[in-house]
C-alpha cells in the first residue's frame, strides 16, 4: 500500500472478480432499463393512438354530436338504435355479410387450386406466380378504377357475354336474390355486390396462393411418397394428407381476409360508391360519408365502433391463441 | 419423383385461362390509355388502338404530378422512420424480453387489425390541435404510428433467427444494449430492412382512407388525386386509365424488381409469432 510496487493478493483478485461481477450486473440492469426505454415511446404512442382514441370514439358514439358543432352531451345508445333501424345501415350489414362470405370462399378455393397447380413442378412457374401476385402490389383505388371500366354494363366484359345472350347489369343492378323482406330491406345477395367481389378476388387471391404455396412447400416429399406407397391415389394424397395439414394456413387466410373485408372502404368507394338503393354500400363507406360529408359525427363513431367489434370478435381470440401457442 | 395429379395439357390450360383473367385488366388499361378520346367508345373497348396516342399520359401526368411529389415526400420519411422504430421494438421484444413483454407485443399487434375508422374522429381532432391537419408531416406521423404493429412484428420474427449466443458473447466482451444493436443486429438485418421497407413503401403509397380524410386539395397524395380524376363531369376513360397506370407504376416497379422481398413481407406479416 505504501510502497510503490504491489503484487495483488488473492484477496484483491477476488475483490476484483467481485467488482467485475457487480459491474457486469450493473451493466445488465442499466441495459434492462434502456431496453424498456427503447420500446416505451411505441407503447405510449399505441396506447394513445389506438386504445385511447378507440375509447374516445366510443365516447363520441354515445353523444349527441350530430352536427358541425361538437356536442358531447350523453345520448345513451340513441345512435346505435338509430343505425339498426336505418335502411342504409341494414343494407350495409347485409352487403358486408355476403361480400365477406363470397370473397373469402372464392379466395380460399381459387388460391388453393392455383397453389396446387403451381406445385406440380411446372415450367415457367415464376412467370405464372408473378401473374397471380402482382395485383397485390396495387392500390385498391387503382383496382376500383379499372374494374369500374371493365364492369360498365354497356361495355367491358359484357361485349363478350352478349355473344352468349348474357347481359348482366353488374354493379348497376338493384336486384337482391332472393330478396325476402327483413327489417326495412330485402334480404339476400345483391347482384351488384358480385362485381365488387370479383374485383376484390382479383386483387387478393395472390395472397392465399402465396400462403398455400408456402404451406405446400413445407410438406415433405417423403410424407407424400409414404402415402403413395400405402396405396393412396393422387387424389387421396391431397384430400387425406395435404389438405388437413394446410388447415392452419386456411385459418390464417380466413382471419386476414375477414378483417380486410369487414373494414373495406377504398375499393368500393373508388369502384361503385354506395350504389342505387345502397346495394354496394358497406359500413366503411357509410361511416366516411356520414361523418366527413354529413357531419353526423356521433352516428359515424357508432358505425366505427360496430366495425371494430365485428373485427375484434375473431381477431382477439386469434391473437390470444397464437400468443399461447408461442409460449408453449 | 413425384407423381402428377393432373395431366399436363389440362394443367397448363387451366393456368393459362386463369392467367388471362388476371391479365385482362392490364390489357384493357393499356389499350384504353393509348387511345385518343374519340376512339374510347364503349363498343371499341377491347380493340387495339388504331393509332398510338400518348396524349392521355400527358394529361394525366399534368394532373397527378404535384400529388405524385406529395406522395414521395410522404412515403420516404414515413417508411424510414417506421422501419427504424419497428427494428428497435423487434430487437427489444426478441432479445431483451421482460416480464409481460409478450403481452405488450400482443397489445401492439392488435393495432394492425383495427378498422381505422374507429380512431379517425379523435385523430383528426388531435392533428388539428397540434397543427398538423392537412399536411404531409401529419400524414407521416399517422403512418409511422399505425405502422408500429406491422413493422415490430416483422422485425421481431426476423430477429428471432439470430442466435442468443451471439448476443451473450458480445455481452461478455463488454458490449451494451446499444453497441449490440449497432454492431450486430443492424448489419444482420439488411434483408429485414429491405422487406419491411418495401412493405411499408407499398402500403403507404397505396393508402387511401387517411389520405382522403386528413388532407385536402393541394396536399393530397396520389391515390386521392386518382380517385378525383373520375369525379370530373365527363369521364375521360383514357386519361383515367393512364392515371391509374402512372399512380401504380412505383409499386409495380418495386414488385417487378424486388418481388421476392415483397412476398416475404406478405408472408411475414401474416404468420403470427
Amino acid at each position: 500500500m505504501n510502497n510503490g510496487i504491489t503484487t495483488p493478493s488473492a484477496q484483491q483478485l477476488n475483490d476484483g472478480k467481485a467488482v467485475a461481477a457487480t459491474n457486469k450486473k450493473r451493466g445488465i440492469t442499466t441495459d434492462r432499463l434502456l431496453s424498456v426505454l427503447f420500446i416505451l415511446p411505441s407503447i405510449i404512442l399505441i396506447a394513445i393512438f389506438v386504445y385511447g382514441f378507440i375509447g374516445w370514439t366510443g365516447y363520441v358514439s354515445l353523444s349527441n354530436w350530430n352536427s358541425l358543432v361538437p356536442d358531447l352531451s350523453f345520448a345513451g345508445l340513441k345512435n346505435y338504435v338509430f343505425l339498426f333501424q336505418d335502411f342504409r345501415f341494414q343494407a350495409d350489414l347485409r352487403n358486408t355479410l355476403f361480400f365477406t362470405l363470397l370473397f373469402i370462399a372464392i379466395v380460399l378455393i381459387l388460391g388453393l387450386l392455383i397453389a396446387v397447380l403451381l406445385d406440380q413442378h411446372i415450367r415457367a412457374e415464376s412467370l405464372f406466380r408473378n401473374i397471380f401476385f402482382f395485383p397485390m402490389a396495387l392500390s385498391f383505388v387503382v383496382t376500383g378504377v379499372v374494374w369500374q371500366w371493365l364492369f360498365n354494363p354497356s361495355t367491358g366484359v359484357n361485349l363478350f357475354l352478349k355473344k352468349f345472350g348474357l347481359e348482366p347489369m353488374w354493379y348497376t343492378s338493384v336486384t337482391v336474390i332472393p330478396g325476402v323482406e327483413w327489417g326495412k330491406i330485402q334480404f339476400g345477395i345483391p347482384v351488384a355486390i358480385l362485381a365488387v367481389v370479383i374485383a376484390a378476388v382479383w386483387q387478393m387471391t395472390g395472397f392465399s396462393v402465396a400462403m398455400y404455396l408456402a404451406g405446400l412447400r413445407g410438406i415433405s416429399d417423403e410424407l407424400r411418397e409414404a402415402a403413395r406407397i400405402d396405396g393412396a391415389s393422387e387424389f387421396q394424397v391431397y384430400t387425406k394428407i395435404i389438405f388437413p395439414l394446410l388447415m392452419p394456413v386456411t385459418v390464417s387466410v380466413i382471419i386476414i381476409m375477414a378483417h380486410i373485408s369487414l373494414k373495406i372502404f377504398d375499393l368500393i368507394y373508388a369502384m361503385t360508391g354506395p350504389g342505387a338503393n345502397f346495394v354496394t354500400d358497406v359500413p366503411g363507406v357509410y361511416m366516411f360519408e356520414t361523418t366527413f360529408r354529413g357531419n353526423y359525427y356521433a352516428n359515424g363513431a357508432a358505425i366505427a365502433i360496430i366495425m371494430l367489434l365485428s373485427v375484434a370478435i375473431f381477431i382477439v381470440p386469434y391473437l390470444i391463441s397464437s400468443r399461447k401457442r408461442e409460449a408453449s | 419423383m413425384t407423381a402428377r395429379a393432373f395431366t399436363r395439357p389440362l394443367l397448363y390450360l387451366i393456368l393459362t385461362g386463369l392467367s388471362l383473367f388476371f391479365l385482362m385488366p392490364v390489357y384493357v388499361l393499356l389499350v384504353t390509355s393509348l387511345k385518343p378520346l374519340d376512339q374510347v367508345t364503349l363498343a371499341q373497348m377491347w380493340d387495339l388502338p388504331k393509332t398510338i396516342d400518348f396524349s392521355s399520359y400527358g394529361e394525366a401526368f399534368t394532373k397527378l404530378a404535384p400529388h405524385f411529389v406529395n406522395t414521395l415526400y410522404l412515403v420516404v420519411p414515413a417508411t424510414l422512420l417506421s422501419a427504424l422504430l419497428g427494428s428497435l421494438n423487434g430487437y427489444v421484444l426478441s432479445k431483451w424480453r421482460f416480464k409481460g413483454s409478450d403481452w405488450v407485443f400482443t397489445g401492439l399487434l392488435f393495432g394492425m387489425f383495427i378498422p381505422y375508422q374507429s380512431i379517425l374522429i379523435p385523430l383528426i381532432q388531435f392533428l388539428r390541435d397540434i397543427n398538423l391537419y392537412n399536411s404531409i408531416p401529419g400524414l407521416i406521423l399517422v403512418h409511422v404510428v399505425y405502422g408500429i404493429p406491422i413493422t415490430t412484428l416483422m422485425f421481431r420474427n426476423f430477429y428471432a433467427s439470430i442466435p442468443k449466443e451471439m448476443i451473450e458473447s458480445a455481452q461478455i466482451d463488454g458490449a451494451g444494449i446499444f453497441k449490440i444493436y449497432q454492431h450486430i443486429m443492424i448489419p444482420l438485418s439488411i434483408t429485414g430492412f429491405v422487406v419491411v421497407g418495401i412493405w411499408q413503401f407499398t402500403n403507404i403509397w397505396n393508402e387511401f382512407l387517411f389520405a382522403v380524410t386528413i388532407t385536402t386539395s393541394e396536399q393530397q397524395p396520389i391515390m386521392v388525386a386518382l380517385q378525383n380524376l373520375s369525379g370530373s363531369q365527363i369521364v375521360e376513360w383514357n386519361v383515367q386509365m393512364a392515371g391509374a397506370l402512372l399512380a401504380a407504376l412505383p409499386t409495380l416497379l418495386v414488385y417487378m424488381f424486388l418481388g421476392k422481398f415483397f412476398v416475404r413481407g406478405l408472408l411475414a406479416g401474416s404468420v403470427k409469432g
